[in-house]
């Protein structure tokens, strides 16, 4: 699996764990509009770390925050390099 | 030593319950009579050289330890009872606190007198009875020990004369070190009551030491719910036939409770709340976790009270007071503060966790032994360790790391968060969990909680 498609099952499961109703997830997708709340994506980077053995948040070097899916998935990518 | 009057020491009051030929104190290597301490010493020097003075016990071994505190209560001024684990870096600070004129050890480290398990023969000491203060060193995952002044008639105000739980020819064993205050507990039910004692060693694998109290006929053990989840994991906990098994120094959930009372059919299992500072609260006998609501405020001996949360304690079981300067060890009314906080549900209290461990998810806060409490509940599960781990998110999340009885599945993994799902608000369920083959128990006895 891709890195994007890894994080795409996440959101997905996390989703139905917490009951939540996900939108249509596309590069441009906001976070805030995907359907998931901060404890979904808490969830999510947790997942990530133990799945790919990373989490981008912790070593990001400059601290924009990612606003979209795409921004989100390219600090995965980003890291896993 | 001879067989004195009862002056209210430690030996007299051993002594008293009788039948001291029969009655051992077993440790790995060797075995003590109790007849024999009464014609003889353990110690290198006569006993009265140590009179009015203030001792430290240090010795490598349970069993010597035990002969020492039991020929030093009444003679000495001040015991200092020295775990097995404390860091050499804090002995300094243990020995200046504590004011300490004589060390005893048994080649741990250099001392003044040696004692030894081989007992030499000499002439009955004959000293007037001073009362003698026994102090314990807390187990502090940072920093330096508090050390906690208890006195014998504290130590063993707990302990009922013909009880169920101190009766004669009683074998009883810990998983617990006797200088741990779960441990010296034990001990001392053992030499008030009549029986014998039958010690651990940290050099001993779980399954021979197992094995060793089956061989002796272990009647009453105690340990802490690790302790006790780690035996359960043992091949060689059926070695053992124990009639009375007890909890304390954790929070005893239902699914250890449950386990024990499936695998030890003949025993009765009770769960203690007790701790150095508080001493021995009460005891739970009905097989439930928590304990009745009714408990609060009443008792003639032990009077408890709920403040922000947390259970406070006043009776004549509590430690005096800390040595050195570290602040009061009861509040002004008396009472002790363990940290250890509540919560109410249909008429019975139950301990959520330690004020100093909780987790903040986002802002809203997570015991890590509520959620252990449900984990453990499954049953795949042997134990569990919650913690937390840092987020973006929401500041931290909860993870939990798990022993697993069968092959670890994502299936497992699933179920597992489905039960805590099912239980627990959204926070407090893990975001992930690790299966490992094993959790870390600490000296005490307890889980190795990661400060946070």
């Amino acid at each position: 699996m891709s890195i994007k498609a890894d994080i795409l099952d996440e959101f997905e499961q996390v989703a139905r764990e917490q009951g939540k109703k996900l939108t249509p997830l596309g590069d441009d997708t906001m976070l805030l509009e995907s359907g998931l709340d901060s404890l979904c994506f808490a969830v999510v980077v947790a997942r990530l770390e133990d799945r790919l053995g990373v989490d981008p948040f912790q070593t990001a070097e400059d601290d924009h925050f990612p606003v979209t899916i795409g921004d989100f998935v390219k600090l995965y990518e980003h890291a896993a390099v | 030593m001879n067989t004195p009057p009862c002056d209210g020491s430690l030996w007299s009051l051993t002594a008293q319950g009788g039948d001291l030929a029969r009655r051992h104190l077993h440790g790995l290597d060797a075995s003590v009579a109790l007849d024999e301490l009464a014609g003889g010493s353990s110690l290198d020097r006569p006993v009265g050289d140590l009179a009015g003075k203030s001792v430290l016990i240090a010795t490598t071994d349970q069993l010597t330890a035990a002969l020492a505190a039991i020929e030093l209560d009444g003679i000495a001024r001040r015991v200092v009872l020295c775990p097995p684990d404390l860091s050499p870096d804090h002995l300094p600070h243990v020995r200046t606190t504590a004011g300490i004129d004589a060390v005893v050890s048994d080649g741990r480290m250099p001392s003044d007198v040696v004692c030894s398990a081989t007992i030499m023969p000499g002439s009955p000491v004959r000293l007037p009875r001073r009362e003698t203060e026994w102090v314990l060193l807390t187990s502090g995952t940072t920093g330096a020990p508090k050390l906690v002044v208890h006195t014998l008639s504290s130590l063993v105000g707990a302990i009922k004369p013909n009880s169920f739980t101190a009766a004669a020819g009683s074998v009883w064993s810990t998983f617990y070190d006797i200088r741990r205050y779960g441990g010296l507990q034990v001990f001392l039910r053992a030499a008030l009551g009549g029986g014998s004692l039958v010690l651990s060693s940290a050099k001993e694998p779980v399954a021979d030491f197992l094995a060793r109290v089956g061989r002796h006929g272990v009647s009453h053990i105690s340990g802490t719910p690790s302790h006790w989840r780690r035996a359960l994991m043992s091949p060689a906990a059926g070695l053992m036939a124990p009639k009375y098994v007890r909890l304390s120094g954790e929070i005893a959930d239902q699914a250890i409770l449950d386990d024990l009372r499936a695998f030890y059919r003949d025993a009765s299992v009770a769960h203690a709340f007790a701790s150095t500072e508080a001493g021995v609260g009460f005891t739970v006998d009905d097989g439930m976790a928590g304990f009745p609501a009714s408990l609060v405020g009443q008792g003639a001996e032990v009077e408890m009270k709920i403040a922000d949360g947390s259970l406070r304690i006043r009776s004549s079981r509590t430690a005096s007071r800390y040595l050195g300067d570290v602040g009061p060890l009861r509040d002004a009314d008396g009472f002790v503060d363990n940290g250890d906080e509540l919560e109410l549900r249909d008429g019975r209290y139950y301990f959520v966790g330690r004020r100093g461990g909780i987790i903040n998810v986002g802002g809203l806060k997570v015991h890590p032994e509520e959620v252990e409490a449900v984990i453990n509940r499954h049953p795949a599960v042997r134990m569990s360790l919650v913690k937390a781990r840092k987020n973006p998110f929401t500041g931290a999340v909860v993870v939990a790391e798990v022993v697993a009885r069968q092959e670890p599945s994502d299936a497992l993994q699933g179920e597992i968060i489905a039960a805590c799902r099912g239980t627990l608000a959204p926070h407090k369920v893990p975001a992930a969990i690790r299966f490992v083959p094993v959790l870390t128990v600490g000296g005490p006895g307890k889980l190795a909680r990661a400060a946070q």
